[in-house]
């Protein structure tokens, strides 16, 4: 069991940023649900995005008062050994979170590839599902060609997608000496590895919008063009999302750097942006192989 | 102001250097403490439990005769689909994360719990997600009418436009219970007070923990899931569409690898509870606690590899049945031993029956009960005939129902005189256990027979054949609905501390830490921690 600082327990203050965060998410779950369904049943957003927008807008203000708080508290050293600790395995328990949430959407993949799209096609014991629904129909995959006869072209690995692969590991890379220069307390190594892997996730991202205008404007790939542009662009959307929120981290801590916080022993928030991009680039490994490769 | 306590000389502090709560709705809206927390969780729990309640019984009173008389199909639908949210994510859930706030920093010896503001955020999301899907009911073409398990199409292609707000609020009742199950386990982890071992921590903490870890594994899956519904709905992805490639059993597929786990989210604290309760009443130590910690561990790990058998009947190869049947049997083994390690605990025990005892051996009888007619929904072949009729809706009402919510009523008489410091009502509390007892048995036991003989669920009209075993479910809903009042009279009663007042060790057969603490417990408990032996 963890050696406790015994002498002293550490209870945080009350706070009003919680309840902030709160109705910041009740404004964002109204706001999208609200303009997702004007959407559909009109093409046009109704006043749901202003609500959204809103809700995004307090988020970010609640993440900005809560952490500026955290950190004020931190820097005055009333935090102890024992909360460092809580604060790291919430991080790290939070990324089990989020692989659980990938998993998801590998199992919607895995279970197209390897079930349904066989079973149309007439594997197994279906043949009769082959013949009645959609006798033309020839699994496939990369799906091309859905039963109802959507057509789209598959996305190769060359190119963009190996290249981005590239760039991420390059960044985590980059990254890992960075926390080796907070370590060693050698801050321009920190402060100039970690701007360049600010710089290579930035790259990424520019190239995964251009892989999207690639897809949908060249090869016909759309988020509605069956169940394997389904898998691609959720799987590789929701890897961007988590991609641009870990290089805003990363931001954010090239602004505490430059202001010259984070000592060779108290880093959690550096830590855990550390943590947090060795996890995207895991990711997207899985991704590469399953999506792009196989 | 932080507040930093340091050392003291009492390991049970009576009055300290930091100050206790903010006057008015600020402590209850700022509040970084557990208790405060663990209170507005088990006060929102129990109000969702009123509504979801008030909801049953619309279902109950349309289903009082055959024909359509009180509410249109439609309606009934959404009174079914919003229930079972409301009954799972509202009540049940919530009343549980309470009940860890409450109870688990006490009896581990700790503080507060690991991040106390991070606590309050995954309380007040709550209130505002079950307001949206609330709400949802009254927006045009009506809120969620597919079941609780909103399976595709019926949430897809057959459903509203409220179907994104449903798919909204179920995100971020999400994000609250992923933030609260990582606070407790990192509260036990982390937090336990010096020589508070592994093997030393009391079962219900030792529940909790096994339960946060599959919260934290199967509520992003469900993320997942409503995130395929929203995309399949609204963008036009086919997920759950075989025109596109995909597949609509994909959907429960997903669904269950969450929901499964869930069930047993809702009913492992509901173990702990009894295991609890009974060693306090019996006066004896709880029999075989190593082996009640791995039974816990076992049935948690097998919850991962029987999610189909929810889908025996939607076609999957035979080598697939066989497996989730063996699988699914495989989980009665540890729930074995758990029954039989709470009979071996009273066997030869001085019991007596105080409240939460009567509640503790209902529990243990009709969860057993509730158990069985599980086992009987495992064996494939039979469960083609019981599927989708009331014979499941039985079974899964005696083990939420006589289970969980009879557990948390139990933990509710066991550890009120500890919150507000008087015992409560004996009187009442008796009269709700009576009442109740003999209603719900009216309500669920003659689902059994109506569902054998194949009376199919979520439907408001039925067969004349069924007429009368359902208007005797109906009058045992109503009573069973009436009987909770009494609770709701006897909690506000204590809550105004009317009643004598107790001791710190309110039971005399209790044992932990959280009986070392007056009653009520002091606003901050264990600001240095504890010494155990």
């Amino acid at each position: 069991m963890a050696e406790h600082d015994s002498s002293q327990y550490y209870v945080p203050a009350q706070s009003p940023w919680p309840i902030v965060g709160a109705v910041a998410l009740f404004m964002i779950a109204v706001g999208a649900g609200n303009l997702v369904a004007h959407l559909s049943r009109t093409g046009e957003p109704g006043w749901g995005r202003y609500v959204l927008i809103a809700g995004i807008v307090t988020i970010l203000a609640m993440m900005f008062g809560w952490f500026r708080d955290q950190i004020k508290e931190s820097r005055a050293g009333l935090h102890n050994e024992q909360l460092g600790v809580s604060y790291r395995q919430g991080m790290s328990w939070f990324i089990f979170s989020e692989v659980m949430f990938f998993a998801a959407f590998f199992g919607a993949l895995f279970y197209a590839r390897m079930i349904s799209v066989p079973w149309l096609g007439g594997a197994g014991n279906n043949e009769m599902t082959n013949v009645v629904l959609w006798p033309q129909f020839e699994a496939i995959w990369p799906l091309v060609t859905t039963p109802d006869g959507t057509q789209t072209q598959a996305m190769g690995y060359m190119g963009l997608p190996l290249i981005n692969t590239i760039i991420l590991l390059l960044s985590s890379i980059t990254i890992h000496f960075a926390h080796v220069g907070l370590e060693q307390n050698k801050r321009k190594q920190l402060f100039w590895m970690l701007f360049v892997t600010v710089l290579l996730g930035c790259v990424f991202l520019f190239l995964q919008v251009e892989e999207y205008i690639h897809a949908y404007q060249d090869l016909g790939l759309k988020l509605d063009s069956g169940v394997y542009g389904n898998t691609f662009y959720l799987l590789t959307g929701f890897h961007g999302m988590h991609v641009t929120l870990g290089t805003l981290f990363l931001i954010v801590m090239l602004f505490r750097i430059r202001a010259g916080h984070f000592t060779v022993d108290n880093h959690f928030a550096f830590q855990s942006s550390v943590w947090y991009w060795h996890f995207v680039d895991v990711v997207w490994l899985c991704l590469f192989v399953f999506v792009y490769v196989l | 102001m932080t507040t930093v306590t340091t050392a003291n000389e009492s390991a049970t502090p009576q009055e300290h250097e930091h100050h206790g709560p903010e006057k008015g709705i600020k402590r209850w809206l700022y509040t970084t403490n557990h208790k405060d927390i663990g209170s507005l969780y088990l006060w929102f729990a129990f109000i969702m439990f009123l509504t979801g309640g008030a909801m049953a019984m619309v279902i109950r009173a349309e289903l009082f005769q055959p024909g359509l008389q009180i509410v249109e199909p439609h309606f009934f639908n959404q009174m079914t689909t919003v229930h079972g949210l409301i009954m799972v994510f509202g009540a049940v859930m919530p009343a549980f994360t309470g009940l860890a706030n409450w109870m688990i920093p006490m009896m581990i010896g700790a503080p507060d719990m690991a991040l106390p503001r991070m606590n309050n955020l995954s309380f007040w999301i709550l209130p505002f997600a079950f307001a949206i899907l609330l709400a949802s009911l009254f927006v045009e073409g009506g809120g969620p009418a597919f079941g609780w398990t909103f399976y595709a199409p019926l949430s897809t292609t057959y459903s509203g436009d409220s179907t994104a707000l449903f798919v909204f609020s179920v995100h971020i009742m999400g994000i609250s219970s992923i933030m609260g199950a990582i606070n407790v386990i990192v509260t036990i982890w982390n937090m336990r007070a010096p020589g508070m071992t592994w093997m030393k921590m009391p079962l219900f903490v030792w529940t909790w923990f096994i339960t946060a870890f599959l919260l934290i594994a199967v509520m992003p899956v469900l993320a997942g899931a409503v995130t395929m519904v929203l995309t399949d709905k609204f963008f036009g992805t086919s997920f759950f569409d075989a025109a596109g490639g995909g597949d609509p059993v994909m959907f429960q597929h997903i669904f269950w690898f969450f929901g499964h786990p869930e069930v047993y989210i809702m009913i492992l604290p509901a173990f702990g509870i009894i295991s609890t309760i009974v060693p306090t009443f019996s006066r004896k130590k709880l029999f075989g606690y190593a082996s009640m910690v791995y039974a816990t561990a076992s049935i948690a790990l097998l919850s991962f590899v029987v999610w189909a058998h929810h889908m025996f009947t939607t076609g999957m190869p035979v080598y697939a049945e066989l497996f989730f049947m063996y699988c699914t049997m495989l989980i009665s083994v540890p729930t074995g031993v758990k029954v039989f390690n709470w009979v071996a605990t009273m066997w030869k025990g001085a019991i007596s029956y105080e409240v939460p005892m009567m509640f503790s051996v209902a529990f243990i009888i009709l969860f057993t009960f509730g158990g069985f007619s599980g086992l009987m929904l495992a064996i494939t072949p039979v469960d083609f005939q019981y599927h989708d009729t009331y014979f499941v809706v039985a079974h899964f009402h005696y083990v939420l129902v006589t289970g969980a919510i009879f557990s948390l009523i139990a933990a509710t008489y066991y550890w009120l005189p500890k919150w507000t410091g008087v015992m409560y009502d004996i009187g009442l509390a008796k009269a709700h256990f009576w009442c109740s007892l003999i209603s719900v048995n009216v309500l669920f036991f003659p689902m059994h027979f109506v569902g054998l003989a194949g009376m199919p669920r979520r439907i408001p009209d039925y067969s004349v054949q069924f007429a009368d075993w359902n208007q005797i479910i109906s009058l045992g809903g109503f009573a069973f609905g009436l009987s909770q009042f009494i609770f709701l009279a006897l909690l506000i009663k204590a809550c105004r501390k009317q009643g004598e007042p107790v001791d710190a060790k309110v039971w005399d057969g209790a044992e932990g830490l959280e009986w070392e603490v007056e009653s009520p417990a002091p606003y901050h408990t264990f600001t240095k921690p504890p010494k155990i032996d």
